[in-house]
C-alpha cells in the first residue's frame, strides 16, 4: 500500500475518529482532520508531478474517501468534494497557464477547494445557471445568489458554475476558478441538518472578480459527464460504503459480545444471520463500486471512453444504488444492535451513521439521476458482454 | 441515405441554436450546442428514419459528433446488415 494511503489511514483513525462525535454534535467544520490532511499533502493528491503534486491515481483517492468515511463522514465528504473540483482543473484546465499555476498552488499551499453550483431560482439542477460571467476586456465579474457552498467559510477557493456570458442560454455554462481573496461571501442561510453536519453547507450571496483565464476553457456540459459526475459519484459511493462498513463492523462487535440469544422469543443466532446478510450486502456494494472505478480508469484511456452512454449509465447507477443500499444496510445493523445502536453513547451507536447516510439519496437527488438514466435507456440497448 | 436526410433529422431534433445548414459536414455538433439529451432524440430519430439500431459500442459522442461522422456510422451499419 502506498504511503499516502497509510497517512490517510492514520489520520482517519487517530484524528478524524476521535473528533467525529463533536463535529456532529456541534455541526462544526472538522478542522483537526482537515489540517492533518493538509499536513500529509493529501489535498494536492491529483496534481501532476510536473506541477509539484504526487499525481496519485483515482483509485487511491477513492480508497482514502472510503477510509475517512468509516470514521468521520463529514471529513470524508469535504475531502471528496475538494478532489472533485481538483480533478476538473487537472483534466480540463491544464492548457491554461493561470490554471497550471493554480494547480501548483493547490499542491504547494494545500489549498482547499469548494464549489458553488446550486443557485436561487434553479435549485438542484446543476445543468442550468442563472448567473453569468460578465467580461470586460481580460477581466470578469460574477454574482451568484442563494448558492450553497459547503465549507464556504473555510475554503481557499471556490469553483463557480455560471452562464458563459450575459446572452448565453441557461445550459451554456462554464466553471470559473475563484481564489478566496477574489470572492466576497455574504452568508444568507445556515446548515443545521439531520446529518453530514460538519460539511457546513451554508448558503451565500457570492461575488467574484478576476482574470478571464480563470474560466476553465472546456464548457461545463463537457466537464460534467466526463469528470465531475464520475469523480463525484465514485468518491461519494466510496465514502458511503465506508459509513455502512463501520455500521456493520459495530454490529459484528455487538454480535461477538453477545453471550446469550437476546431476549425471550428471539430465535438463537438470529442476529448472527442478520449480520451475515448485511456483510453480503456490503460485499456487493463494494464489488459494484470497484467495478465502476475500473470502468472509469479504462474509460480515461480513450478520448471517447468517458462519453459512452454505457459509461454514463454505470456512473449514475453506482451512485443511486449505493445511496439506497447504505441506508438499508445501516438499518440492518441497527436491528442487530437494538437499543445499544439506537442510543448515542454506546460503542454500538449508529445514529450518526444513519443520519449521515440519509444525505446520499438527496445530494443530487436519486430521482433526478434515475430520470437521466431513463432518458439514456431510450437508445441504450443493454447488449454488452459480461466483461464489457 | 444522403447527408441531406441526416441534416433533416438534425434540424428537427438536435435543438442547435444555429441553422443546421450553416454548419459544414465536419462541424462538431456538440460544440455547436447539441446537448446530450438532444443527442438521444437525434439517435432515436436516425434509427427510425434509416431502419437501423446503433449497438451500445457505437453509443458515444464521436459517432454523432458531425454530419459526416453520422453518415459514416450509418454506412457501416448498413454494410453489415
Amino acid at each position: 500500500m502506498n504511503a499516502f494511503l497509510e497517512s490517510a489511514r492514520r489520520i482517519a483513525t487517530e484524528v478524524a475518529a476521535p473528533n467525529a462525535a463533536a463535529v456532529d454534535a456541534e455541526s462544526r467544520f472538522p478542522a483537526e482532520a482537515m489540517d492533518a490532511l493538509k499536513q500529509a499533502h493529501l489535498l494536492g493528491a491529483l496534481v501532476p508531478a510536473e506541477l509539484g503534486g504526487p499525481a496519485l491515481d483515482f483509485a487511491t483517492v477513492f480508497a482514502i474517501c472510503h477510509l475517512l468515511g468509516r470514521h468521520c463522514a463529514s471529513t470524508a465528504m469535504i475531502f471528496a468534494m475538494h478532489q472533485i473540483q481538483a480533478a476538473c482543473i487537472v483534466l480540463h484546465g491544464r492548457e491554461v497557464e493561470w490554471q497550471r499555476n493554480f494547480l501548483r498552488r493547490i499542491a504547494g499551499e494545500q489549498l482547499l477547494l469548494a464549489s458553488a453550483t446550486t443557485e436561487a431560482g434553479i435549485g438542484g439542477d446543476l445543468s442550468r445557471s442563472a448567473c453569468a460571467v460578465i467580461r470586460d476586456g481580460d477581466r470578469f465579474g460574477i454574482e451568484k445568489r442563494g448558492t450553497v457552498i459547503s465549507y464556504g467559510d473555510q475554503a481557499d477557493a471556490v469553483l463557480i458554475t455560471a452562464r458563459s456570458g450575459p446572452d448565453a442560454q441557461p445550459t451554456d455554462q462554464v466553471i470559473v476558478v475563484a481564489p478566496k481573496e477574489q470572492c466576497a461571501l455574504e452568508k444568507t442561510g445556515g446548515w443545521d441538518a439531520l446529518g453530514m453536519r460538519g460539511t457546513c453547507s451554508n448558503s451565500y450571496l457570492l461575488r467574484a472578480a478576476g482574470h478571464v483565464d480563470q474560466v476553465i476553457p472546456e464548457p461545463y456540459a463537457d466537464v460534467s459527464p466526463r469528470t465531475m459526475v464520475p469523480v463525484a459519484h465514485l468518491t461519494w459511493s466510496s465514502l458511503w460504503l465506508g459509513i455502512a462498513t463501520d455500521a456493520v463492523a459495530r454490529a459484528r462487535a455487538f454480535v461477538r459480545r453477545q453471550k446469550q440469544p437476546a431476549g425471550e422469543g428471539m430465535p438463537p443466532g438470529m442476529n448472527a444471520m442478520r449480520l451475515a446478510a448485511a456483510v453480503s450486502q456490503l460485499q456487493s456494494m463494494k464489488a459494484n463500486i470497484v467495478a465502476a472505478a475500473r470502468l472509469y480508469e479504462n474509460a480515461l484511456k480513450s478520448p471517447e471512453g468517458v462519453t459512452a452512454l454505457s459509461f454514463s449509465i454505470a456512473m449514475n447507477n453506482v451512485k443511486t444504488s449505493t445511496a439506497y443500499r447504505a441506508v438499508e444496510v445501516i438499518n440492518q445493523a441497527m436491528l442487530i444492535c437494538g437499543i445499544a445502536g439506537y442510543k448515542n453513547d454506546t460503542p454500538f451507536s449508529l445514529g450518526r451513521h444513519l443520519r449521515d447516510a440519509h444525505s446520499a439519496a438527496l445530494m443530487v437527488n436519486n430521482d433526478r439521476i434515475d430520470a437521466n438514466t431513463a432518458s439514456l435507456l431510450r437508445v441504450h440497448k443493454l447488449d454488452g458482454d459480461l466483461f464489457d | 441515405m444522403s447527408n441531406a436526410d441526416i441534416r433533416a433529422v438534425l434540424e428537427t431534433h438536435a435543438r442547435i441554436p444555429v441553422a443546421v445548414e450553416s454548419l459544414s459536414d465536419e462541424a462538431n455538433l456538440f460544440t455547436a450546442g447539441m446537448t446530450s439529451l438532444a443527442s438521444v432524440e437525434v439517435i432515436l430519430a436516425l434509427e427510425e428514419r434509416f431502419g437501423i439500431e446503433f449497438p451500445d459500442q457505437m453509443m458515444h459522442r464521436k459517432t454523432f459528433a458531425s454530419v459526416s461522422a453520422i453518415a459514416e456510422a450509418i454506412a457501416r451499419l448498413k454494410a453489415v446488415a
